[in-house]
C-alpha cells in the first residue's frame, strides 16, 4: 500500500550556470571567480600545493604552519589581524592536508578589498613570531593527544597507512611528540619555499560580478611572489593486499570497522559510473548498506560509504560503528553486501534513485557562496573548469545498470578492500580469527 | 592599514515573509527567494527532551526516528528513497525545546516535501518491530557519540545536571538505556497524539516558488489533517542557584581534564534585549576565537587552557531555547588547578565591566553579523530558523532584524549582563578529569 507521488514532482529544471571568470597572474596564480548573489559575501578560497619530490616528516610541521600562518604578519599581531577581521565582517583561517595549504575566508562584499589586501600581508609578511609559535606548539600538542584518542581517527589514520604506506597520503595524525621540535625558523623557511603562487588557485564566490572580483584579487595579490619547486608529487603506488587490522582498544563498546580501496578522481572516464556504485551500496540513506545494517539488523546508526579525492588518488571508504558483540555479524553483512554489488544484479529503480540523487544534491550544494566557493575550488585543482556543472550530471545521466556492474566489479569487491577495526581484541580477536587472517595492534600512544 | 567598517544599510537581510495560519492550527512561513533552484521544507514540533516525564528520558528522540519509519501511507524506508530518488536531502533532530524535520529538495519537487511532511503529520506507523529496531539504532548512536568516544556528550549532558534541579531541565536529551528498552508502542501512539497535532506545528518552506500557489498546496495537503488538541508547554521554571554548583566528573577514555562553566541568562523570549546584550558578551568573551577576550587571557597569556569556546543555549544557536538556559564556557586544559582558571576567568569579567569601549562591541557584532548572513544565506538553514522564530516567539520577522538589534546592544548593556549574570555564586561548573592514558 502506497500513495501515488508522481503528480507532486514536476520536470527538473535545469539550474542556470553561474556566470564565472578567469584569469591567471604572471606570478603563476590561477584565479577562478563567480558570481552568486544571495547575501551580501564573499567567500575565498586559496589552495596552495604543499607536496615535495622527497617528501620528510609527519606532517606536523604543516599543520604547526596552517596553525601559525594566521598568527601575525610585519604590521599586524597575531591579535591585532584577528581584530581587524572582526572589524571587517571576515574570517580567515588554514588548514593543512596531506599535500596542501587551504587558506579560507569570507567577508562582506563591501570590505572584500582590505579583506584581500590582509590575505596579501598574511601571505607576505606572516611572521611566525617566537612567542606565537611556542604557544601554537602546545596547543597542536594538547590537540593531538585528544583527537588522537578518538576511536575514529584511530581507525582512519589505521585505513589511510594501509592504502598508502609512506607516501604523505598514508600520514594520519601526527602525535604530539612531534610538535616539540619544530622551530619559528623552519615554519619560516617552509613558508618561503611552499607558500608561493606558482602552482597556487584562488576561488572567488559573491554577491558582485565575477571581473570585479578578479580585478580586486589581481590588485591585492599581485605583490605575493616566489617561485617555489613545483609539487613534485607521486602518485601512491596501490596498496598491496594484507590481513585485517585489528587496533586493540581494551574496553571499547563499539567496533570501528573500516574497509578501503582505491576509486577514480573527478577527471577519470569512469568517475560518474563509480559514484553511482558508491551511493546504490552505501552512500546514502537510501542506499543497500544502510538498509541491511541500520534498519533491518540495527547493527549501525550511521554505516555509510564515500569517495574521498586526493590531487593523485581517490579512494572509496566504508564505515560503521556497530556494538562490541555485533562485530563479527555486521562485518559479513557488509561484505555480502559489497559481494552482492559485484556479482548481483541492480534493478533500474536503484540505479534511476542514485542518478537523481547525484544531480540534485550536486545542484543544492553549490545553491550558497560558501558551496559554490568549496566547490570550484576543488575541481579546479583538477584541472576541471565551471563546465563541469553541467558536464558531470549528464555523465551521470548517461550512466547504465552494466555501467555500474562493471564499476562495482573494479571496485567494491571485497577482496579488493582493506579491512581496519579498532575495537576491543579480548571480545572479537578469536570470532575474527576465524574469518579473516589477522594483525594484531595495540591502539597508538597519544 | 585601517579597517573600513561596513555600514549596516546595505547589510540588512531583506528576505520577504508571508504567514498564514490553517484551520487546524497549523502555522506556516513561506520565504520565497528565486535565487536558486531548490526549496527548504522544515516542520517544528513543539516538543522537546525538556518535555520528557522521568521515566521516558530520551523518548522524544526515539519517537524522532520512529517518524522515519512509516506513516499509513508509506512503507517504512520510502520517506528517504523519496526525498534521495528526488535529489534531495532530509534530516530530523530532537533538541530540548523541539524536535524538527527538514528537507531540502530541487524546486521541481515542492509538492512532494510538502506532501511528504503532512503525511507524517497525519500518521505514524507503529509495529514492535520498528520500534524494537530503532531502540537498537539509537543505543549505537548513544554508543558512537557518547560511551565509546572521550568527551562523548561533553557538556550538553552533563553541564545541566549541575546547573539544574528539575528533571525536566536537567536530566539527559540521549536517555538511559533502561528507559529506552522499557519504550511501548502504546507509549508512542500516546506520544504522538499528544505532542503532533497541527496546531502544535510550524511550516516553513524556503526558496524557489510563488507564494499564492505554494500557499494553496499547502492548504491541499495539510488542511484536511484533524486539529487534535494542543497540549500546554511544560512549566520549566526553576530559580537561579543561590550557590556556586561544582561536581567533578571522571572521563574514563579522556586524555587531558576539560572545565565547562554554565550561567544562567535572561529569559529568552520575553526580556529579548537584555538577552541580546548576554549574546553579545559570549561572543565578546568567547566567541570569537583569537580576537576574544577569554582566549587572550587564558590561552595566550596564561597557557592554561589549550582550546575554548563560548555560546548561549543548549547546542550553540541562542534564538531556539526558552527560559532557562546558560551562556556556556568549554575549557579543554592544560593545568590540573582549576580554580586557578576559573579566578581568570572572573577577573576578566571585572576587567571587561571596567574597560569595555565601543569599538569593541562594533566590531564583534560585526562579525556576528556577517556570520550571520553566511548562515541564513542556505536555504534549509533559513526554513528551520523561521519556523523557530514563528515557534517560540510568533515572530518570523525577526530573521531580517536580529543583526540590527544586536549591532543596537550598547557598551552599558554589556557591562550590566556582565555584572547581573557571570556571578561566580550562581554558576555551574563542571571538571572533567581524565581516567585515561595521560
Amino acid at each position: 500500500m502506497s500513495a501515488d507521488t508522481r503528480p507532486f514532482v514536476a520536470p527538473v529544471r535545469t539550474p542556470d550556470l553561474p556566470a564565472v571568470a578567469e584569469r591567471k597572474l604572471n606570478t603563476g596564480l590561477g584565479m577562478v571567480a563567480a558570481s552568486r548573489p544571495g547575501v551580501p559575501r564573499v567567500e575565498v578560497r586559496l589552495r596552495v600545493p604543499f607536496g615535495s619530490a622527497r617528501p620528510t616528516g609527519d606532517g606536523a610541521r604543516e599543520r604547526l604552519l596552517a596553525d601559525t600562518v594566521t598568527a601575525g604578519t610585519a604590521e599586524h599581531s597575531a591579535l591585532a589581524l584577528a581584530q581587524e577581521l572582526q572589524r571587517l565582517g571576515a574570517s580567515l583561517r588554514a588548514h593543512a592536508t596531506s599535500e596542501e595549504l587551504l587558506v579560507s575566508g569570507s567577508c562582506l562584499v563591501e570590505t572584500a578589498v582590505p579583506f584581500l589586501e590582509l590575505i596579501d600581508e598574511v601571505l607576505r609578511t606572516a611572521d611566525y613570531a617566537d612567542e606565537e609559535v611556542t604557544v601554537a606548539k602546545g596547543r597542536a600538542a594538547q590537540e593531538a593527544t585528544i583527537v588522537r584518542s578518538q576511536p575514529t581517527v584511530m581507525a582512519s589514520d589505521a585505513l589511510v597507512d594501509r592504502l598508502y604506506g609512506k607516501h604523505p597520503y598514508g600520514r594520519g595524525t601526527p602525535p604530539a611528540s612531534s610538535y616539540a621540535g619544530i622551530s619559528p625558523l623552519a615554519l619560516r623557511k617552509v613558508h618561503a619555499a611552499r607558500v608561493v603562487p606558482a602552482g597556487s588557485t584562488i576561488v572567488l564566490v559573491g554577491d558582485m560580478r565575477p571581473h570585479e572580483l578578479l580585478e580586486m584579487a589581481a590588485g591585492a595579490l599581485g605583490r605575493w611572489k616566489g617561485d617555489g619547486p613545483a609539487s613534485g608529487l607521486k602518485a601512491p603506488a596501490p596498496p598491496a593486499p594484507g590481513p585485517t587490522l585489528l587496533v586493540d582498544r581494551p574496553g571499547s563498546v563499539q567496533s570501528n570497522i573500516r574497509l578501503g580501496g582505491m576509486a577514480v578522481g573527478r577527471a577519470h572516464p569512469d568517475h560518474a559510473r563509480v559514484q553511482v556504485a558508491n551511493i546504490v551500496f552505501g552512500g546514502y540513506f537510501s542506499s543497500r548498506l544502510v538498509a541491511n545494517l541500520r534498519e533491518n539488523k540495527g547493527f549501525s546508526y550511521s554505516p555509510r560509504s564515500s569517495i574521498g579525492h586526493r590531487r593523485l588518488a581517490s579512494e572509496l571508504t566504508v564505515a560503521a560503528e556497530v556494538a562490541t558483540e555485533v562485530t563479527v555479524p555486521a562485518l559479513l553483512e557488509i561484505r555480502y553486501e559489497l559481494a552482492r554489488m559485484a556479482a548481483g544484479t541492480l534493478s533500474t529503480a536503484e540505479l534511476d534513485s542514485a542518478k537523481r540523487y547525484l544531480v540534485g544534491t550536486l545542484a543544492l550544494a553549490t545553491q550558497t557562496q560558501s558551496g559554490l566557493a568549496s566547490y570550484l575550488s576543488a575541481i579546479t585543482a583538477d584541472g576541471l573548469t565551471i563546465d563541469y556543472l553541467a558536464t558531470y550530471p549528464s555523465a551521470v545521466e548517461a550512466v547504465t545498470v552494466d555501467d555500474v556492474m562493471d564499476a562495482s566489479l573494479r571496485f567494491l569487491g571485497p577482496r579488493g578492500l582493506q579491512t581496519v577495526i579498532v575495537g576491543d581484541a579480548s571480545t572479537v580477536e578469536r570470532p575474527l580469527g576465524a574469518l579473516d587472517e589477522l594483525e594484531l595492534t595495540p591502539a597508538p600512544p597519544a | 592599514m585601517t579597517g573600513c567598517g561596513a555600514s549596516a544599510d546595505n547589510l540588512r537581510p531583506m528576505f520577504s515573509l508571508e504567514r498564514m495560519r490553517l484551520e487546524n492550527g497549523l502555522r506556516v512561513v513561506l520565504a520565497p527567494d528565486r535565487h536558486a533552484t531548490a526549496v527548504a521544507v522544515a516542520v517544528y514540533y513543539d516538543v522537546g527532551f525538556r518535555s520528557e516525564p522521568e521515566g521516558r528520558s530520551g523518548f522524544a528522540h526515539l519517537f524522532e526516528h520512529l517518524m522515519f519509519e512509516g506513516s499509513a501511507t508509506l512503507e517504512k524506508m520510502e520517506h528517504a528513497r523519496l526525498v534521495q530518488g528526488n535529489g534531495g536531502t532530509f534530516n530530523g533532530s530532537t533538541n530540548s525545546d523541539y524536535t524538527r524535520y527538514f528537507e531540502t529538495l530541487p524546486s521541481n519537487a515542492l509538492e512532494l516535501g510538502l506532501f511528504l511532511e503532512s503525511d507524517r503529520m497525519r500518521s505514524v506507523r507503529l509495529s514492535e518491530e520498528t520500534l524494537e529496531n530503532q531502540i537498537a539504532v539509537v543505543k549505537e548512536e548513544i554508543r558512537v557519540n557518547v560511551l565509546n568516544r572521550p568527551y562523548g556528550g561533553f557538556p550538553w549532558i552533563p553541564l545541566p545536571q549541575v546547573m539544574f534541579r528539575t528533571f525536566n531541565n536537567a536530566h539527559n536529551g540521549y536517555g538511559s538505556f533502561e528507559d529506552l528498552e522499557a519504550a511501548t508502542v502504546d507509549a508512542a501512539a500516546d506520544f504522538f497524539q499528544q505532542y503532533y497535532a497541527p496546531g502544535n506545528a510550524v511550516l516553513a518552506v524556503v526558496g524557489d516558488f510563488d507564494v499564492d500557489p505554494t500557499a494553496a498546496l499547502v492548504e491541499k495537503h495539510f488542511a484536511s489533517i484533524p486539529a487534535g488538541v494542543v497540549p500546554r508547554l511544560p512549566d520549566l521554571s526553576e530559580p537561579r542557584p543561590s550557590s556556586e554548583r561544582r561536581v567533578e566528573m571522571v572521563d574514563a577514555l579522556a586524555p587531558r581534564p576539560a572545565l565547562a562553566i554554565g550561567y544562567r541568562v535572561p529569559d529568552p523570549i520575553q526580556d529579548l534585549d537584555e538577552y541580546l546584550a548576554v549574546v553579545v558578551l559570549a561572543s565578546l568573551l568567547a566567541g570569537g576565537g583569537e580576537a576574544s577576550r577569554l582566549y587572550q587571557r587564558l590561552v595566550k597569556v596564561d597557557r592554561t587552557v589549550s582550546h575554548m569556546s563560548g555560546y548561549v543555549g543548549t547546542f550553540g544557536n541562542p534564538f531556539e531555547v526558552r527560559d532557562p538556559t546558560m551562556l556556556q564556557i568549554v575549557a579543554y586544559l592544560q593545568t590540573d588547578d582549576v580554580d586557578e582558571v576559573l579566578r581568570a576567568v572572573d577577573a576578566e569579567v571585572e576587567a571587561l565591566v571596567d574597560d569595555l569601549l565601543p569599538d569593541e562591541v562594533e566590531r564583534v557584532t560585526q562579525a556576528m553579523r556577517s556570520s550571520y548572513l553566511a548562515d541564513v544565506d542556505e536555504f534549509t538553514e533559513r526554513a528551520m530558523f523561521l519556523a523557530v522564530l514563528e515557534q517560540q516567539r510568533s515572530s518570523p520577522e525577526l530573521l531580517n532584524t536580529l543583526p540590527d538589534k544586536a549591532a543596537a546592544v550598547s557598551p552599558s548593556a554589556v557591562r550590566r549582563a556582565a555584572e547581573r549574570w557571570l556571578l561566580p555564586d550562581k554558576r555551574a561548573v563542571l571538571e572533567l578529569q581524565p581516567g585515561g592514558t595521560p
